[in-house]
Formats: C-alpha cells, structure tokens, sequence
C-alpha cells in the first residue's frame, strides 16, 4: 500500500462535503439539515488540515476559526429553527415556504 | 374825448340791458322792457357817433393811428407764467387784454351795427308785440349787439373770439326762440354746429398768429406784418389766414360752411335782418379786413378768398332763383352778397368790400324787415305762390321794398350799385385772367340777382291775388313802430351809396378815403405787386380812369335791367297757377336748384350719418361705425380669441397631465415595476432547499471555471443537481397534491 498522502485526506474531503451538500439538498428534516451543514464544514475543515502539512500552520489556525464559526453558526441555526417551531409545530422544510409570493 | 376814453360803455350798455332782462325780465312790463332795451341800443347810437365824431378830431393829430384804450389784461400776468416760445425761438408772453381799438375800419362797422341795431330794435317792438317770450327776445338781442359790439371793438384776437362766440350764441338762441317748433331747434343746432367749425378753424388760425408774431394784438401784429420782414407768400402766414377764412366761412356762410343760414331763416323776422343780414354774418368780413396786412401777405390765401367768394355768389344766387318761401329767398341772397364782399376782399379790393358791406347792411335790414312786414300783414303767410297783388294794399313797404331791390339790383344812383360796380371793377382789373373769369362769374350773378329779386317783388306784390279770402280781409298796413324804420333805412339805401361815389363819375369816394389809413399801404403792395408783374409782361400801364370801367358800369347795369325785364316778363301778372319760367325750360335743372343742389342730403351722408348707403353710413359717422364694428369685431375677436386660446390650452395641458404625466410617466414605471415583478418573483419559491440547490449549482459552475475543468465534468455533475431537482421536484408535487 502506498503511503497516505494529501490526495487521500482531499478526497474523504471532497466525499464528504458531497455528502453534506446532498443531504442539504436532500433530506426534509430541518435538524438533519443543520447536521449536514456541519459535516460540510467539517470537510473544510479536513480540506484545510491536509493543506497545512505542506505549507505551514496557517491552515490549523483557520480550522480552529471555522470550528468556532460552525458552533456559533449552530447555535444561531437551532434558535431560529426552536422559533420557528413555535409557530408552526413543525419541523419539516417543505413547510418553510412563507417568504414567497 | 369823453365819447373815446368811456369808448367802453358802447357793449356795455346792451349788456346792462341783457344782465336787465336776465334777472328781472319776467316781472317787467312791456313798456318797461321797451325803454330799457331798446333804450341802451338808441343810446349806444349816440354814444357811437359821439366816439366817431371825436375819433375824427383825433385822427387829425394823430394821422393813420388808430385809437387803441386797454381797460385790464384780461389773459397773461406779469408772473412769466403765460409765456411761450415763438416760432423763431423767441421767448414772448401770453397776453390778451380787454380793450377797444377804434380805427376807421371798426368806426364804419359801428356805426351802421349800432344804427341799424336800434332801428331793428324799435322795429320788433312792433313785430313781436303779440308774441310771447317778449323779455327774453329784447334780452336775446341785446346780448347779441354786446358781443357784436366787443367783436369790433376788440383790440387783439382773443376779445374779438369772445364777441365771435358770443353772437354764435346769440344766433343760436334767437334762431330757436320758438323752441317748440322741431323745426326751429333743429335750425338753431345746425346753426350753432356749423358755426363751430369754423371757430376751429379761427382758433387754430389765431393760435397760429400767436405762435409766429409773438403777439395777438391787431396793431402789434400789423406792424409786423407790414415791417417787411416776412416773404410774400410766408407759408406759416398762408396756413394762419386760410385758417381764419375757415372760420370766416362758418360766420359769414360762404361754401361749404353756408348750410345754417338758410335754415336759420326759423327766427323771428327781426332776427333774420340784425344778425343774418346786416351784422353777424358780416363779422368774417370784418375779421378779414382787419386782418388785411397778414392776407396780403399770402397770395394764395387771397385768391382762395376771391375765388371761393365768387363761387359762393353765383351758387347762392341760382339757388335763390327758384325758391318759393320769401325769406328763403332773401336768405340766399345774403349768401350771394357775402360772396361779392369776399371776392372783393379776395382781389385786393378791402374798401370796395367794406363798402358792400356797409351799403349791403342798409338795403338788406330794409329787405327783410320789409318781408316781415309783408308776412305780418298776411297772417304768417310765407310762400309767394300765395301772396300777390299787395302793392296797393300795403304802400309804404311796397315802396321801401322796391327801393331795396333797386339797390340790391345794383341800379343806379341806389346804394347797390356803387358798391357792387366797384367789387366788379376791381376783378377785372386785378392781374391775371382768372381774374377776368371771376368778373364774369359777378357779372352772371349780378344778372340772377336782379331777376330773382324782381321775381320776389312781382310775386309778392304784383300780378293776382292768390292768397285765401281769410288772408286776404286782414291785409293791413303795419304799425309805425314797422314802418318808421322801413322808411330810415330806404333813405339811407338810397343815400349811402353817395358815399362811395367813384372818380370815374365825378366823384370824391369818400369812403375809400375814410379807410385810407387802413388799407391804403396794402392796396399799394397789392397794386405794386400787379404792376410790377404787369411791365414785365411788357403791357402799358392803365390809366387811372380808363373806358374799360365805363363800360364795364354799362354792362353790369344792363344785366340788372336784363334781370328786371326776364322777371317783369315771367311774374308781373302771376295767377294762381303761374308757370316758373325755369321749370318750363329745363325741369331737372329746376329739381336740382329747388332742392339746393341736394348739398344737404350730401352732408347728411357725408358728415351727420343722418342718411345712409344700404345699411351702412358714410364719412364720419361711416368711419365711426367701421371702428366700431372693428372695435367689437376684430379687436374683441382678439380678446375671445385670447380667451378661447387659454382655455384651449388649459385643456390640452389638463390632457397632457392626466394621460402622459399621471398614465405614462408616473403610473408608467409603477405598472412596469409590477408587470416586471411577475416573472422576478417566480423566483421566490419558497422552497429553502432548491435555493440551496441554486447556490450548489453556482459554485459548482464556478469552481470550474476556476479550475478549467472540461464540460463534461460540469455535466456530469450538473446531471446529480438534475436528479435532485427531480427529487425535491416530486415531493413538492406530493404535498402538494396528496391529501
């Protein structure tokens, strides 16, 4: 077997974030939404990880400020998904559909 | 010199007797208004020939000066408040005083004004004995003889212009003493009209004299007129003397302004022989003759003069051949006979014309006082064709009448012919055919008037009796207070001619004499003028008494006895149904002379409006009426017009705000945002995650982009979006149409 080089890491990366871009696109529950959301940004995260083997730490640094953005992110996610939960008793996206014409 | 230095009370005394009737007229009585009126004019008599007498005296140590006495500057002040700029740049004041100048000129006019005045008066005592209104009459006419009084005596054009007004007044108000007959205030209007247009004309002739002399009175004016400073034939002193002709032409009835007098013919009798015969109408002669020095100076105003004298003559005279009212007649003739006075004043020829005038005043107040006897003494009767066969019935004015026609006939020795002869005379020997023309034209007159004053004796007092048997019971001799008079004035008829008796026959010529120093230095430049223009056509000089003059004598007596034949022919034994030798002859030419050559219905189509063309009238009127239609046509069509054009554009810019500005330009972009926003908000599905879907897409297409990666990779990828836009696609639709 070959060493594990970068490609390897971008690759789980990439595979991923298409995970999480499908299951954004795909899935009807909000909740698993948001989870998707972070599994992309988690894949960032790798992405980033990876690259900062060959040119030096300054992508650990920015992975540190995305897991801090991606909390901040989450909390900010969940509370708008609780308010919007009191008013409609729901948690199924196809039933966000005011902001229309 | 009492009668000179109180010269003053001659208008006053009238005017005391005017001011007289005026305040108490109505409580006095008859005999009272007798001696107040008829007194202060018998006294102005006097005291005129007392100022004349002694003005004789005066002339004697003061030789060709005439007396001049200021009483108070009436116009101008010594403040410099009234003064002007003259003409030449000069600075001159405004002044014009009440004072009196009495020359030999305004001496004659006084004495035969006053003279005949007082006759006239004592005659109307008489005449208007049975009428009403007799204070008022007395007080009329003596207001009449105060103006007529100031305007001779006046020293300087301002005064003289008052006693002008005053007698057109005067005539107004005598001319329509019988007020309520329509008639008589018609006649007394156009009288007082006409009169006005040729004040205009003296007005602004006399503003003119003021303007170029500097001054208005007479002696100033003739002094300087007589300096040789001015040009013969100066044309500010032409414009100023055919201005005041103008206005000589409305007071002395010549053509075109002649219309009033035979219409004023309305008044009582005694009114036609004062103020139409022997006074009034005379003021223009005077006006002229004092104004001698200024026509001399301007040629063509004198053969305007002349020329407009002869014309009025012999117009004058052929409307007088065929009229019928007796007054009328006599009315015409004073026309005419103003004519001659201004044909002479025309050639040159002043004292021969102021001669006329004096020997004229006689025999026509004798005329018409006599046809107011005539009339007294048949009812009120005055159409000829109704009277006839008077002369044994009423003798003393059937004989003081035919010595007037003999007079007025111009046959000698009466008053007429000597005057007449001598205008005659001087025509013909002024330089210049026209002026053999204008002789003619005197000569042909002179002929008229013999036959149609022969014709008015025949008629009224020859021949049948065609009057109605009621008439013809009451014919009766007038009363002396009528007939005293008569016979006067039929004296001096006869007498005054003497006065003028020429060289040529023997005679002295005083009268000629008298005015010498009036007129002797014009006659002089005038003859001069002529003689010099004589021997340069090389012709021999005239002798101062040549066979030419008898000749002409001969002739024109001739013509006045011609006259009396075709009259005595034609009229002597006039029945009730007489033939008019003229209408006989020539019946269109009889219609046209009848009807006064239809000069009045012209002036009324002309000038009053009174007539018109179709609908519309000419002249004046004609010209007041197009400004009108104008005014409410064209220029109150502009107002409407601007109007209308107004609201016309209000509407359009209503219009433009409703449809362009409110639809277009401001509903316009609302209504393209929301037919805009149709398509644009299809985009908002509502559906979170297919604008998640969008967002992938997007960064997918980008981060090929970037990477230049090939289609088919994008494609590849962009056929996952495919399938999970069909995924959300489908459970949409589920929802949407499940349950």
């Amino acid at each position: 077997m070959a060493p594990i080089g970068t490609l390897h890491y971008l690759v789980v990366a990439a595979a991923l974030f298409i995970l999480g871009v499908i299951g954004v696109l795909t899935r009807r529950n909000v909740v698993i939404i948001l989870m998707s959301i972070e599994l992309i940004l988690n894949a960032v995260n790798l992405n980033l990880v990876a690259f900062s083997r060959i040119w030096g730490l300054h992508g650990q640094v920015f992975a540190i400020f995305v897991i801090t953005d991606a909390a901040a992110e989450a909390a900010v996610g969940l509370g708008i998904l609780i308010a919007f939960f009191r008013n409609k008793e729901t948690v199924n996206v196809d039933e966000v559909d005011l902001l229309k014409w | 010199m009492f009668f000179l230095d109180h010269i003053w009370l001659i208008p006053l005394l009238p005017a005391f007797g005017a001011a007289m009737m005026f305040f108490f007229g109505r409580k006095l009585q008859k005999a009272t208004v007798n001696a107040v009126c008829v007194g202060v004019v018998v006294l102005a008599f006097l005291f005129a020939c007392g100022a004349v007498w002694q003005y004789t005296d005066y002339a004697h140590s003061n030789p060709g000066k005439p007396y001049q006495t200021i009483v108070y500057t009436w116009l101008g002040t010594d403040t410099g408040h009234m003064n002007y700029v003259m003409r030449d740049g000069k600075p001159a004041a405004f002044q014009a005083d009440v004072g009196f100048l009495l020359d030999p000129l305004s001496a004659i006019w006084l004495l035969f004004v006053t003279g005949v005045g007082a006759l006239i008066h004592i005659y109307s005592t008489g005449y208007m004995a049975h009428e009403g209104g007799y204070y008022r009459f007395f007080g009329y006419l003596n207001l009449f003889m105060f103006s007529m009084l100031t305007l001779i005596l006046g020293n300087n054009y301002a005064l003289m212009f008052v006693g002008w007004e005053g007698v057109g007044l005067c005539s107004y108000l005598l001319i329509g003493f019988y007020f309520h007959r329509h008639s008589a205030s018609t006649a007394a209007n156009k009288a007082f009209i006409v009169n006005r247009i040729g004040d205009a004309g003296f007005l602004l002739g006399m503003f003119t004299i003021a303007w170029y002399f500097g001054s208005l009175r007479f002696t100033e004016v003739t002094h300087a007129a007589r300096s040789g400073h001015f040009a013969i034939g100066d044309p500010i002193i032409t414009a100023a003397t055919l201005l005041l002709f103008v206005g000589a032409c409305g007071k002395s009835a010549q053509i075109p302004l002649y219309v009033w007098l035979p219409n004023a013919m309305e008044g009582p009798t005694p009114v036609s022989a004062l103020i139409h015969a022997a006074t009034m109408v005379t003021a223009g002669v005077y006006m002229v003759a004092r104004s001698n020095a200024l026509f001399v100076l301007a040629p063509t105003s004198m053969k305007t003069v002349a020329i407009i004298g002869a014309l009025t003559a012999i117009f004058a005279a052929s409307i007088g051949l065929v009229q019928n009212d007796i007054k009328r007649v006599l009315a015409y003739s004073t026309v005419s006979q103003l004519g001659y006075m201004f044909l002479a004043l025309g050639v040159g020829a002043f004292s021969a014309g102021v001669f006329h005038v004096f020997t004229h005043a006689f025999f026509k107040a004798l005329l018409f006082l006599g046809s107011g006897s005539v009339i007294h003494a048949m009812s009120g009767e005055q159409d000829m064709r109704n009277m006839g066969d008077l002369h044994k019935r009423i003798p003393i004015t059937h004989w003081t009448m035919f010595i007037a026609t003999f007079a007025i006939a111009g046959i000698p020795p009466f008053a007429g012919f000597f005057s007449k002869d001598e205008i005659l005379w001087q025509a013909w020997s002024s330089e210049g055919g026209a002026y053999r023309l204008l002789w003619f034209i005197g000569f042909i007159t002179a002929l008229m008037t013999a036959f149609y004053m022969f014709r008015l004796m025949f008629l009224t007092f020859h021949g049948r009796p065609r009057m109605s048997h009621e008439v013809e019971h009451h014919i009766h001799e007038s009363p002396k207070s009528m007939t005293v008079p008569l016979v006067i004035l039929a004296v001096c008829a006869v007498c005054a001619g003497w006065l003028g008796w020429p060289h040529s026959l023997g005679g002295s010529d005083r009268f000629a004499k008298f005015l010498e120093p009036v007129f002797a230095h014009e006659a002089r430049v005038f003859q001069e003028e002529g003689k010099t223009a004589q021997l340069a056509a090389g012709e021999k000089e005239e002798e101062h008494t040549s066979p030419i003059e008898y000749g002409l004598m001969f002739l024109s007596v001739g013509a006045a006895v011609i006259g009396w034949g075709m009259a005595w022919r034609a009229y002597r034994e006039a029945d009730k149904g007489y033939v008019e030798p003229i209408a006989a002859a020539a019946p269109p030419l009889y219609d046209v002379l009848y009807n006064k050559y239809y000069v009045d219905e012209g002036y009324d189509y002309a000038f009053t409006g009174r007539r018109k063309v179709g609908d519309s009238r000419l002249g004046v009127m004609g010209l007041g009426e197009a400004s009108s239609w104008f005014d409410s046509h064209v220029i109150d069509g502009l107002v409407n017009g601007a109007g209308w054009t107004t609201r016309a554009f209000g509407t359009l810019t209503n219009w433009w705000d409703k449809w362009i500005i409110d639809r277009l330009l401001v509903n316009g972009p609302a209504t393209l945002s929301r037919v805009m926003s149709y398509p644009i908000r299809l985009l908002q599905w509502g559906l979170v995650q297919g604008y998640a879907l969008v967002m992938v897409v997007g960064l997918v297409y980008f981060v090929c982009l970037m990477l230049g990666l090939s289609l088919w990779f994008w494609l590849s990828v962009g056929s996952l979006a495919l399938l999970a836009i069909g995924y959300l696609l489908l459970r949409y639709l589920m929802r949407r149409f499940a349950t």
